[in-house]
């Protein structure tokens, strides 16, 4: 596969702050890419730097195979969806798409057929005449979207672009951009600080932390292998443990709760169990499963995502399991004691 | 309807007296005025005979057009003049600094409109500071004549009016979202492009209160055309000054003062409607 984009080693220093540290990536010809981290961890200038907008202080951007060392944003081959999305309030739907195509030496009625393509793919023909004032929040995003596309962009740069609209809304635009990306097949690399946006629609996610790239992998293998304690803490839901000990395969965690982890070439400090790892009422004979009682503290009911939240007798660590979806624990309440296991493989350890 | 109580009122009051008293009724005055003429037998009588002089004496309509016309090119150069200054200290200038500049900027209101024209005839006469330089380089022998011309009346106009667009712009400017501007040029835009499809358009509202400031500031100035002006750079306003003090026809003046308004005004209003801007939007 072709790489269309290439970052090299690229730094960003900000006077006394290190905005972006020695981040290198590639991005794959028509791919998905997320960089997902919390805020303020670098992202936009990540962004900013690959449009042209900030200048790299160290490292290299190659698009295409070509280095874009020195290339002003309006020769690159890149348009960027601004985080708050930037449309022109003077100028209607029409004319807000229309406007890098009237940049460009094309004629008038190639102008009129592209948008028109553009806005009937995004499911917005008869808002031609529309000021953009008066569309929904919706509307406005696949403006913007329609707006960078049309100009057909090797790579669409997209920053938080769905931040700003309600929780609802942003489900549905998940997948219309996901599906949107498939059809016309342009590498689209999307900012977000939200795991569960990153993980539905792209094929590779990048975690960042701290100007630091922490993961590059696709969205399974993060969820199931994060490699270090920020990713596992962050991309999805988990019981974070601290380890005070590790002696003869033993983990013990800081409030003394003892679990079985053979195998190690280091120490560990912390320990994270998914939710799910949880295994209520285990039947006893299987393999390499501890099994610990617990006391039922709440049940926070979340229709499919009900969980519980248990007391660990043996060490008063408290922790998350969800309920399985089957109704066989529905009459589970306040004060039960249940059995739990966890497998020795669900037990994820990092050294820092 | 709601009740008013007595703060209402007492605040209300003094508002009412200012308006009624030193704008209305002065108006009023004056145009009632403007209808009285004297005629042949020494009688005064209501007619429109000081308004139709005006059109009669080609000598007021043809001053009256000089005079507009010379505000409205003033008022344009004043524009282009300012609208980079004011980009440039909204937009590339940080905050810290910026507020300073218009501080410096203010100078000029705080010193008064006499003392800077005598300023600029220090600098603009015959042996002033600009010929004398030039002089001196050995660039010219004689003084280039720049003082009592419409050149130095010009020059006077513009400099005590520019502030007056600067301001407004720059309010204007202030609300403009620089991401809209990155967002142009990330689209393929040139510089020239994004001023004048993204921020110009912006900032037309605080432009045209800008513009109808400075308009109406020059068309109504007096001391700028009558000092810096030379004999033959009449200024309407100098007209109407001569009814009221020097041939003491003061209906006639007040005839012409209200033409001016007039004018000006349909002026004011030709422009807002050419340019699709609207009064409510330009006030705010
Ligand atoms: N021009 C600048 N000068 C100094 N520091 C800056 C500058 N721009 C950004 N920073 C700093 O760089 C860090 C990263 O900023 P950035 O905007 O890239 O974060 P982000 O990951 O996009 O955050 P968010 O999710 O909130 O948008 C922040 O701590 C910010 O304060
Ligand atoms: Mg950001």
């Amino acid at each position: 596969m072709d790489h269309i984009l290439e970052v090299k080693d690229l730094s960003k220093y900000f006077v006394g702050f290190t905005a972006v540290q020695s981040i290198d990536f590639f991005v794959e010809e028509g791919g998905f890419f997320s960089i997902l981290g919390p805020s303020g961890c670098g992202k936009t200038t990540l962004l900013r730097m690959i449009s042209g907008f900030e200048e790299e202080s160290e490292g290299d951007i190659i698009i295409r195979g070509e280095s874009m060392k020195g290339i002003p944003p309006e020769k690159r081959p890149v348009n960027i969806v601004f985080q708050n999305l930037a449309l022109f309030p003077m100028m209607n739907v029409e004319e807000n798409v229309a406007f890098g195509l009237k940049r460009q030496k094309i004629s008038k009625t190639e102008i009129v057929t592209r948008v028109k393509e553009m806005l009937d793919r995004v499911g917005l023909n008869g808002f031609e005449k529309k000021n953009v004032t008066e569309l929904s929040g919706g509307q406005r995003q696949r403006v913007a979207i329609a707006r960078s596309l049309v100009l057909k962009p090797s790579i669409l740069l997209l920053d938080e672009p769905l931040g700003a609209l309600d929780r609802k809304l942003r489900e549905h635009m998940k997948i219309e951009l996901k599906l949107l990306q498939k059809e016309i097949g342009t590498t689209f690399i999307y900012i977000t600080h939200d795991q569960s946006e990153a993980l539905v629609m792209s094929d590779k996610v990048a975690v960042m932390n701290k100007g630091r790239f922490e993961q590059i992998d696709t969205p399974k293998n993060l969820y199931k292998n994060p490699k270090t304690s920020f990713v596992a803490g962050f991309v999805g839901e988990s019981n974070p443990f601290e380890i005070t000990s590790y002696e003869n395969g033993v983990l013990t965690t800081s409030h003394g709760w003892k679990l079985t982890k053979p195998n190690l070439d280091y120490t560990p400090l912390k320990l994270f169990i998914r939710p799910e790892a949880f295994i209520l009422n285990p039947t006893e004979d299987l393999e390499g499963i501890d099994v610990v009682e617990m006391k039922v503290k709440t049940i926070l009911f979340d229709g499919a995502n009900t969980k519980i939240s248990a007391i660990i007798t043996q060490s008063n660590d408290e922790v998350l399991i969800s309920l399985p979806q089957n109704a066989q624990f529905e009459d589970l309440k306040e004060g039960d004691m249940v059995k739990v296991g966890i497998h020795q493989d669900d037990l994820k350890c990092y050294k820092d | 309807m709601k009740k008013r109580n007595l703060t209402f009122y007492l605040f209300i009051i003094p508002v009412l007296l200012w308006l009624m008293l030193l704008i209305v009724f002065p108006h009023v005055d004056l145009f009632l005025s403007s209808f009285q003429f004297e005629n042949d037998d020494g009688v005064t009588v209501l007619s429109f005979n000081n308004y139709l002089s005006f059109f009669e004496d080609s000598i007021y309509w043809l001053t009256f057009l000089r005079t507009a016309l010379y505000s409205i090119s003033i008022t344009v150069l004043a524009f282009v003049v300012t609208f980079p200054v004011a980009f440039y200290l909204t937009k590339v200038v940080s905050r810290k600094y910026s507020s300073f500049f218009v501080l410096l900027l203010l100078i000029p209101i705080w010193v008064g409109e006499l003392v800077t024209i005598y300023g600029w005839m220090i600098l603009l006469s015959d042996y002033g500071v600009i010929n004398s330089f030039l002089i001196y380089l050995g660039i010219i022998d004689t003084p280039i004549v720049m003082l009592y011309t419409d050149f130095s009346m010009i020059i006077g106009l513009l400099y005590m009016s520019m502030l007056f667009m600067i301001i407004p712009v720059m309010s204007a400017l202030d609300s403009l979202d620089d991401s809209l501007i990155e967002a142009a040029s990330d689209l393929g835009a040139s510089k020239w492009t994004i001023a004048t499809k993204i921020v110009v358009p912006h900032a037309m509202p605080g432009i045209a209160s800008g513009g109808i400031m400075v308009f109406m500031l020059i068309i109504g100035d007096y001391v700028a055309p009558n000092i810096l002006g030379g004999k033959s750079s009449l200024w309407f306003t100098e007209q109407i000054y001569n009814f009221f003090l020097t041939t003491i026809n003061w209906s006639q003046g007040a005839a012409f003062g209200f033409l001016l308004l007039m004018l000006s005004s349909a002026i004011i209003w030709g422009v807002l409607k050419l340019t699709g801007q609207k009064l409510e939007r330009v006030g705010s």
